[in-house]
């Protein structure tokens, strides 16, 4: 199970180990959190956060602040400590690296898509793009009219084009469409993720499994839930979910087979880990779940930092860099709009 | 306290001990709050204690200014950014300036940044319109060339093949040599074809390429040209590197596809004509165009510039403004606020002779705010360990930072510093002792010293910068080295006569330079350091060897000893009975009886001029001390003294190690009762031993903590006597180091060349002698010395008595924020 990753993993690996641990303690704590939700208006926000990191990226900002800035401004640090980790990392490391943007990618991609679909124009389309998921000629992406061009005209240049080789139809775009081939490409890339860790071995694979297991089957739910009442057939269902994690195979089944929530939560409370999430909420509530879930998959991704020598690091570091920012946007949001009674309802606390 | 320094044994050295601080109260009305922080802050003595620690930056009283105050810092990080750009440097302060309102300089910085963000962007829009008719002079050039290239292969092949067509031929100018097939073929079905021109960025254009390709299944011609010079993208206002293109499509859904592509790309398209005359006219409009903007836009230009030279003469004054009022208000947030919201209360420690200073400062506030009433200001008792304070001065500072850089000391603890500042350039000059390589050292700190005003003002690199600082450590150190080269008789390895003729000479005639025997002594001894005959002699080393050694424990022995009795005076100081009778006077008889006898041993064989061994005795003293001594005897009754020290020596062990745990019990216990019993009306008493006692007086007394923490104590010090003394004889072994390296840099380099009589020969010795010199001698082994030099203060000398576990006084000053940059 372990290899000798202790010998080794130092020589290319140890300098960004150090600094994502660095930057992990660079995360805003509970206490920080406290302090935030009790901020009066935006002013207040960027002055408890003029103390933390993300200090010199919002000191420049004039004075009427908006969310959109603010949450901006902490994407732009994110994206910083990400380019700077990719430069210095070496194969495979930097393969790694890539890997995490592919999700951003593909939601981009999806963005886009639907955006154009509805005549939005592009140039704001890009802007509501994530910055981690961009390459050079997603604004093309609005020229598509089916999948079938969309993949010839573009994405075959991009990392994802491997993943396409399951969508590829001639039938025009629709929302439908566009929300499956999001769920097929998602499914091939954490698919595709998942073989790649576990060639890499040793700590990395193990941790990387849990993690993406843990990701692959919220998906299945979400994919079940989102899908109960359309016009989604169980084989299509079940064709997008990814092919491991804890439910993959027999869990599938089941799941492919709810009709409503409560059959999911039926499925769910078989598997112990699953069981503690579910047991937190009343029958037939699901807008609890995401939240359940993002505090468990916090909890898993802190859980990553207690091992030392493998790549999961990176991939936890930034995965809580942007619950984080989720976070922010939610505080600053409830903070704007006057709703500090809410301010607790989604925020996941860290460390 | 501050008489008990005077009348102490000593007599009142400000270094010896930190200054006695106390915890002052400061109870400040409202209204004159900001003008007594910011006087005590030019005053610098006082260092706030943050009461509202539980308090969230936010949720303190005056967040509102600071969150002013970095909106103000946030315009003139503006400015300057602005002025950067511009190249305009702000005016250096000279003096201080008459006092401005901070009111007044937010309105001002309003309304300036206002004004400068105008004038930018009505800039802005001007430099984007030029910019864009730039590229549209370069698509026309460009397109205009690749037309009329084409037209002209065109024509040419036209002319071939039939003449009849020539009226079509102004119609299809487009018809490209590419086109010219089809077009021959299947004239009939003439498509009209249209065409887009622009710019597109280099690094994208391949992509852009195969992109239009594949959008358009291939039915697509383009073409594109390389523009040699960046140009400046309208929309980012950077410099690019940019291709001019030309696509030629049929039919509309190409167009619009390809007007997709080209918006995706940041590719920028102008309107282009075929004809030639339009062509030209619009050339000719697009240059009269650019020449009237490039005025405007000097204008404007202009405009700004004397807009940025006003900035930049007040802009040091605001910065300094701005960041003092930051600083006020952060402190001001530190108070806490009393019940009836009228008054500030703040706490802080301050050296007690400020105490008239602060009170005078508190009340020219008050008089200067008009406040009613007057600040109070009050002295608290309190257990907690007060700050430490050292008065230092440019020569002092330097040796404290040294000292500083181990621990700072505790409050009131005897200071290390005082006696560092001789023994630590003197063991370093030990190490060090050349008076060629000290002359040199010297002149490289008189430099600095000389030009320190100029060299303090301005920014210096990193190594710079610490030689700098400890410009008078340096100068303290070169000062020894030359004393002790004088010692040692070394100018570069060379030995010199300096202040007599060498006591002896030749026998006779016969007698070589390099030999010891046949030298006899004509004169008297030589009168200061190493007599230079010993020079290059076969017993050199030998000799050398003997006497650096013994002078290393020597020195070793008397800094150690030096060690011991300061923590005698700590004992005394902090009254403490204890460590002087049972860790100063065993600790002192335990190291004398064995290394302090070494040392007189020594003495008396250099006096003497015994053969005697002294390893032999010394090793003999533990192993078999009864026996007799031989011809190692040095002093009669030898035996009997050496049976009394090492008598002395193992009782003083035990001397050390128990009896002090088991006092500090019954203290303990002592105290305990007194306190617990003590009637109501001796409440004064006991709060005063409570004061006195330190902190200790309510912890928990953990009696085998205690014991191991003597033990351990303890035995450091029995092993740390031997190996400290070994320890000091990297005196002997650097020393040697040096002046052998010297030597061999001398005699290899310098004689070697010498010896060629080869001019050029000479001046590449030369060279590599002076690299080698400074490159090793004067830098790494300078080094390499203070390194050394540092280890035995820090270690052998400091770990005898200092504990090193306060913390620095951090008073709140206006001078540390004036020189602090981002």
């Amino acid at each position: 199970m372990y290899g000798f990753e202790a010998l080794t993993f130092n020589i290319h690996g140890g300098y960004l180990e150090a600094i994502v641990r660095g930057h992990r303690a660079g995360l805003l704590t509970t206490a920080d959190y406290n302090n935030l939700c009790q901020c009066e208006n935006l002013d207040d926000i960027k002055m408890h956060l003029s103390a933390t990191k993300y200090g010199s990226y919002l000191q420049n900002e004039p004075s009427p602040l908006h969310t959109t800035t603010i949450v901006e401004k902490c994407t732009l640090k994110l994206v910083d400590d990400y380019k700077h980790m990719l430069c210095q990392a070496t194969e495979p490391m930097s393969t790694f690296l890539e890997y995490i943007r592919y999700g951003h990618m593909i939601d981009n991609v999806v963005l886009i898509v639907t955006g154009t679909l509805h005549e939005r124009d592009v140039q704001e389309l890009l802007e509501k793009c994530h910055p981690l998921g961009m390459f050079d000629s997603i604004a093309t992406l609005a020229v598509a009219q089916n999948m079938r061009e969309l993949y010839r005209l573009v994405l075959v240049d991009t990392p994802l084009a491997p993943y396409f080789s399951e969508c590829l139809t001639s039938e025009d775009l629709d929302d439908m469409n566009i929300e499956i081939m999001r769920n097929t490409l998602y499914k091939a890339y954490l698919e595709d993720f998942y073989k790649f860790c576990q060639k890499l071995g040793g700590a990395t694979s193990e941790i990387m499994s849990d993690l993406l297991a843990f990701e692959a089957d919220r998906r299945a739910v979400n994919i079940t839930i989102n899908s109960i009442g359309t016009e989604l057939t169980r084989e299509d269902r079940k064709k997008l979910y990814s092919n491991f994690g804890l439910l993959y195979p027999y869990g599938h089944e089941e799941l492919a087979i709810c009709e409503d929530i409560d059959q999911v939560r039926g499925v769910m409370e078989k598997y112990p880990p699953y069981q503690a999430i579910f047991s937190k909420m009343s029958y037939g509530e699901s807008q609890m779940l995401d939240k359940a879930f993002y505090e468990e998959e916090v909890r898993r991704l802190c859980l990553a930092f207690e091992q030392q020598f493998h790549y999961a690091v990176f991939f936890a570091y930034m995965r809580l860099r942007e619950q984080e920012i989720r976070n922010l946007m939610w505080i600053s949001e409830c903070v704007a709009q006057n709703q500090k009674s809410r301010i607790h309802d989604s925020v996941v606390y860290m460390f | 306290m501050g008489e008990s320094r005077g009348g102490g044994c000593c007599p009142p050295m400000d270094l010896m001990r930190s200054e006695t601080m106390q915890l002052v109260q400061l109870i400040v009305p409202m209204e004159s709050a900001h003008l007594t922080v910011s006087y005590l802050g030019d005053l610098g003595l006082v260092q706030f204690k943050d009461l509202n620690s539980e308090k969230s930056p936010f949720q303190r009283t005056y967040a509102a200014q600071i969150k002013r105050c970095g909106e103000m810092a946030r315009k003139i990080r503006f400015f300057k950014d602005q002025m950067s750009k511009a190249e305009v440097l702000p005016k250096e302060l000279l003096e201080k300036e008459s006092d401005i309102d901070l009111d007044d300089v937010e309105v001002k910085l309003g309304e300036l940044e206002a004004e400068l963000v105008e004038i930018n962007a009505n800039n802005d829009k001007l430099q984007r319109s030029y910019n864009e008719l730039m590229e549209y002079k370069l698509v026309l050039q460009k397109a205009g060339e690749f037309f009329s290239s084409a037209h002209r292969s065109a024509t040419a092949q036209q002319r071939e093949i039939e003449s009849e067509d020539s009226q079509q031929a102004g119609d299809d100018l487009l018809e490209s040599p590419l086109l010219q097939e089809e077009k021959s073929v299947d004239s009939s079905k003439q498509v009209k074809l249209g065409f887009l021109t622009g710019l597109v960025p280099r690094e994208k254009s391949m992509v852009f390429e195969r992109i239009l390709f594949r959008a358009t299944r291939g039915n697509i011609f383009i073409r594109q040209t390389v523009i040699e010079e960046p140009v400046i993208d309208p929309s980012s206002g950077e410099k690019a590197e940019k291709n001019v293109f030309i696509v030629f499509y049929s039919g509309e859904r190409a167009k619009s596809k390809i007007l997709k592509i080209c918006e995706a790309f940041g590719a920028n398209r102008y309107p282009f004509s075929e004809d030639l005359g339009k062509q030209a006219q619009m050339i000719t409009e697009v240059s009269g165009r650019l020449s009237e903007l490039k005025t405007t836009i000097d204008a404007g230009l202009g405009h700004r510039n004397v807009l940025l030279q006003t900035i930049g003469d007040k802009f040091e004054l605001w910065n300094l403004k701005v960041r003092k009022e930051k600083a006020i208000y952060h402190t001001l947030n530190m108070l806490s606020l009393d019940v009836t919201k009228k008054c500030l209360v703040a706490e802080g420690w301050s050296p007690v002779f400020a105490s008239n200073e602060i009170q005078d400062a508190l009340q020219r506030a008050a008089v200067d705010s008009n406040s009613q009433v007057g600040s109070i200001f009050q002295v608290l008792r309190t257990k907690e360990s007060p700050p430490t304070y050292f008065r230092t001065n440019k020569f002092t500072s330097a040796i404290q930072e040294i000292v500083d850089a181990y621990g700072v000391a505790k409050y009131q603890e005897a200071n290390p510093g005082v006696f560092t500042i001789v023994t630590f350039p003197f063991l370093f000059a030990v190490m060090f002792g050349d008076w060629g390589h000290g002359i040199c050292i010297l002149l490289a700190t008189m430099y600095l010293i000389l030009r320190e005003k100029k060299l303090a003002s301005q920014k210096l690199g990193d190594i710079m910068e610490m030689a700098f600082g400890g410009r008078y450590v340096i100068l303290m150190m070169s000062l020894f080295s030359i004393y002790t080269g004088l010692i040692y008789n070394e100018f570069f390895s060379i030995p010199y006569p300096l202040f007599a003729p060498s006591a002896y000479d030749c026998r006779d005639a016969s007698c070589s330079e390099a030999t010891t025997i046949g030298l006899i002594k004509v004169r008297d001894t030589y009168p200061f350091g190493l007599d230079p005959v010993w020079h290059g002699t076969r017993s050199e080393l030998p000799f050398l060897n003997s006497l650096k050694m013994k002078m290393s424990i020597l020195l070793g022995v008397s800094q150690m000893n030096l060690g011991i009795i300061m923590s005698y005076f700590n004992a005394r100081f902090f009254k403490s009975s204890v460590n002087i009778w049972f860790q100063f006077i065993p600790q002192m008889i335990f190291l004398n009886s064995l290394f302090g006898y070494l040392s007189v041993l020594i003495i008396i064989k250099w006096c003497t001029g015994s053969q005697a061994d002294l390893y032999h005795v010394m090793i003999y003293m533990f192993l078999s001390p009864t026996d007799e001594l031989g011809e190692n005897q040095l002093f009669p009754h030898q035996k009997t003294v050496q049976l009394v020290l090492l008598f002395l020596a193992l009782v003083s062990v035990p001397c050390m190690l128990l009896p002090k745990p088991f006092i500090l019990k019954k203290q303990h216990e002592a105290r305990h009762q007194g306190q617990s019993y003590a009637p109501l009306d001796e409440t004064d008493e006991s709060l005063h031993v409570e004061t006195t006692g330190g902190s200790h007086g309510h912890e928990e007394f953990e009696f085998s903590e205690i014991f191991v923490h003597q033990l351990i104590h303890t035995i450091e010090f029995v092993l740390g006597a031997v190996s400290n003394t070994a320890s000091y004889l990297r005196l002997w072994a650097l020393s040697l180091a040096h002046s052998e390296l010297s030597s061999v840099f001398y005699e290899k380099v310098l004689l070697l060349a010498w010896g060629y009589n080869n001019v050029f020969i000479l001046i590449i010795g030369i060279l590599v002698f002076i690299f080698a010199t400074v490159g090793v001698l004067l830098v790494m082994e300078t080094l390499s010395a203070f390194l050394h030099a540092l280890r035995l203060h820090w270690v052998e000398f400091q770990n005898k008595f200092y504990e090193g576990d306060g913390y620095k006084f951090a008073p709140f000053t206006f001078i540390f924020t004036a020189n602090e940059d981002e």
